[in-house]
């Protein structure tokens, strides 16, 4: 245990320390998205990881909650108006989108999910007079909380940071929790649950809503990262890179869903650089994690060491080889 | 008034073209609980595969539209039988393969197709129209109706009265028992998922004339074909060709009259069946 404890310390270091050790703003931003998508993640991880229910219309609230930021700053609302107004609409937004989508479960739910959110971003693209289309909505400025100007890319960082602090620890909470454990329950044994007196459908659509905060406070997040929001954020292309950081990270850990988040946005900021063709990079990795690693990275890593570590015992020929 | 005309022709050949689509869906859905994702891409690749079948090959245009249902028959059958095979039971493992294999394809498509629209033109023997009832009623959308008709005949008729079709019911009432009764199943849902993809495609081809190929029409559809099969029911037959016609007529008379809300109309109704009937209209409740 105090191996991993000084791990995590170690880890929190890092990100305290990333203004200084990466070279220049640019990373500093890229920094900024990881872990803005980190949060994002976690909150499909809730559904995933510790609901069982996979959601491929999550980009839907999450852009719910940024075209609500983008919106209310473009009609005169102050900062902070607009950010509790983004929360409200996201949450009552999720609590329909549960309502609807846990009528069922498994594949029913993701086909719902996915439908509703394609209705998002059906929304986004043609509600030109909310909306500005395919236009989308600049940000004029971000939030000076405490005096802070987060223009600045460092000051942005280290906002986002504490954000992503406290959302990690209210999905710590929120997992270790005895609600926690009944909704583990509700995924591994839907019916004795029920048979114990448990309300499955509520403590899921409570799952939801949780899962539904840490998106809308994503979102917001995003909006202001970009300052700018358009329609391709809803797409099902959007909802499916965050299940895939959450599967490739290892979904049902807190810490899968964050190596999940750092992994598709470096290697798409990277691939971007030198490939055109990011989507078949995606759609590959998709294949090949689900052929080779499905329980994630996370998980998965020591697995696979371990197995090269034995096979390597197996053949010490090959492990000479190697080493020379 | 004949604008209403117009709608509704074109309403129920765009509902032709949807049955098309989500009649293979519901049945690989229905038999292999397997939520095909990339349904909306075997349209898209279809439609682009038959349109350089008919264009830059210049064969003819039913040939055209064969041709590229056999591709996206033998697409679909590598599918089923490299990919979803092994993952049998893992329902996020199937979503994740077949979001993957859509994702490649769409990224495909751009790359050998390009970005721009590809319209097709009709074929010379289905152009024009006649005036009927003050209404114009163009040969092609005609067609497209009378092709669904057919195809749904076939359909109800290889479902209810072949051999085949017998063990397609058994499998999707029962596998466990199919297989005990000596029913190859293995072999079935491979023979489904390739039906389903060729009728993905060929709708592909069908409605390539009416609504161009583009990049973005596999997530145009895709969402359709859900909203029909949660709309129908999963794995009917009826249901998906009840289900394709509302929601062509939706979708038409939506965009006419609420253009800014048309995608919020789609989804009413399926709010409304999911309220009173989760399991469709016309689905069996699961068990």
């Amino acid at each position: 245990m105090t191996a991993i404890r000084v791990a995590l310390l170690a880890a929190l270091a890092a990100l305290i320390a990333v203004p200084w050790w990466v070279p220049g703003d640019y990373y500093v931003s890229v920094a900024s998205q990881i872990l803005i998508y980190a949060i994002f993640a976690l909150g499909v991880d809730v559904l995933i990881g510790y609901a069982g229910l996979v959601s491929l219309g999550h980009a839907g609230l999450f852009g719910l909650a940024s075209y609500t930021v983008a919106a209310a700053l473009a009609g005169g609302s102050g900062q902070f108006g607009a950010i509790l107004l983004a929360l409200a609409v996201a949450l009552a937004g999720t609590a329909v989108f549960a309502a609807l989508s846990l009528r069922a479960t498994g594949i029913g739910f993701i086909m719902i999910t996915l439908a509703l959110g394609q209705i998002m971003w059906g929304l986004a693209y043609r509600w030109v007079d909310l909306t500005n289309g395919d236009n989308g909505i600049n940000v004029a400025s971000r939030p000076m909380p405490f005096g802070l100007d987060l223009e600045v890319a460092t000051n942005f960082y280290f906002a986002v940071l504490v954000v992503f602090l406290l959302a990690l620890l209210a999905a710590w909470i929120f997992v270790h929790s005895p609600f926690g454990a009944s909704l583990a329950g509700t995924r591994d044994q839907p019916r004795r649950m029920t048979a114990l007196g448990f309300h499955v459908w509520l403590i899921r659509f409570f799952a939801c809503m949780f899962s539904g905060l840490l998106t809308a406070v994503a979102g917001i997040l995003f909006v202001y990262y970009t300052k700018f929001i358009s329609p391709p954020s809803l797409q099902l292309t959007s909802s499916a890179e965050v299940v895939l950081m959450v599967i490739s990270g290892g979904s049902g850990t807190l810490l899968g869903p964050v190596v999940g988040a750092a992994l598709v946005v470096i290697v798409k900021n990277v691939a971007s650089a030198y490939i055109e063709r990011w989507n078949m990079l995606l759609g590959a990795i998709f294949v090949a994690i689900v052929l080779f690693m499905p329980e994630g990275l996370v998980p998965g890593a020591p697995r696979i060491w371990r197995a090269v570590l034995r096979w390597l015992r197996a053949n010490p020929a090959a492990a000479k080889g190697a080493a020379e | 008034m004949s604008l209403w005309g117009i709608l509704a022709i074109n309403s129920f050949a765009f509902g032709g073209l949807l049955f098309l689509l989500s009649a293979g869906f519901s049945l690989i859905f229905g038999l292999m609980r397997v939520p095909n994702l990339t349904h909306g891409s075997m349209f898209m690749l279809g439609g682009y595969v038959g349109a350089s079948l008919y264009q830059t090959w210049h064969l003819p245009f039913w040939l055209a539209a064969l041709g590229a249902a056999a591709a996206m028959a033998a697409f679909g059958g590598l599918i089923e039988r490299l990919l979803l095979r092994r993952l049998s039971g893992s329902i996020l493992a199937q979503v994740l393969v077949t979001l993957g294999i859509s994702f490649i394809v769409a990224d495909f498509c751009l790359l050998v197709w390009t970005g721009d629209p590809i319209s097709v033109t009709t074929p010379k023997s289905l152009a024009g129209g006649v005036r009927a009832f003050g209404l114009f009623f163009t040969f092609y959308r005609m067609a497209i109706i009378l092709v669904a008709c057919v195809v749904a005949a076939l359909l109800w008729a290889l479902l209810d009265k072949t051999r085949l079709g017998a063990m397609i019911r058994a499998g999707v009432d029962d596998p466990q028992m199919a297989r005990v009764v000596g029913i190859r199943v293995s072999r079935l849902f491979t023979t489904v998922f390739c039906l389903g993809a060729a009728l993905a495609g060929f709708g592909g081809i069908m409605g390539a004339p009416v609504l161009t190929v583009y990049p973005g029409l596999d997530t145009d559809m895709l969402p359709l074909a859900l909203l029909i099969v949660i709309l129908g029911g999963a794995g009917s037959l009826l249901g998906s060709l009840i289900g394709s016609f509302l929601i062509g007529f939706l979708y038409n008379f939506g965009q006419a009259m609420f253009p800014e809300l048309a995608y919020f109309v789609l989804f009413l109704p399926m709010v409304l069946v999911l309220a009173l009937r989760p399991q469709g209209l016309f689905g069996r409740s699961a068990s």
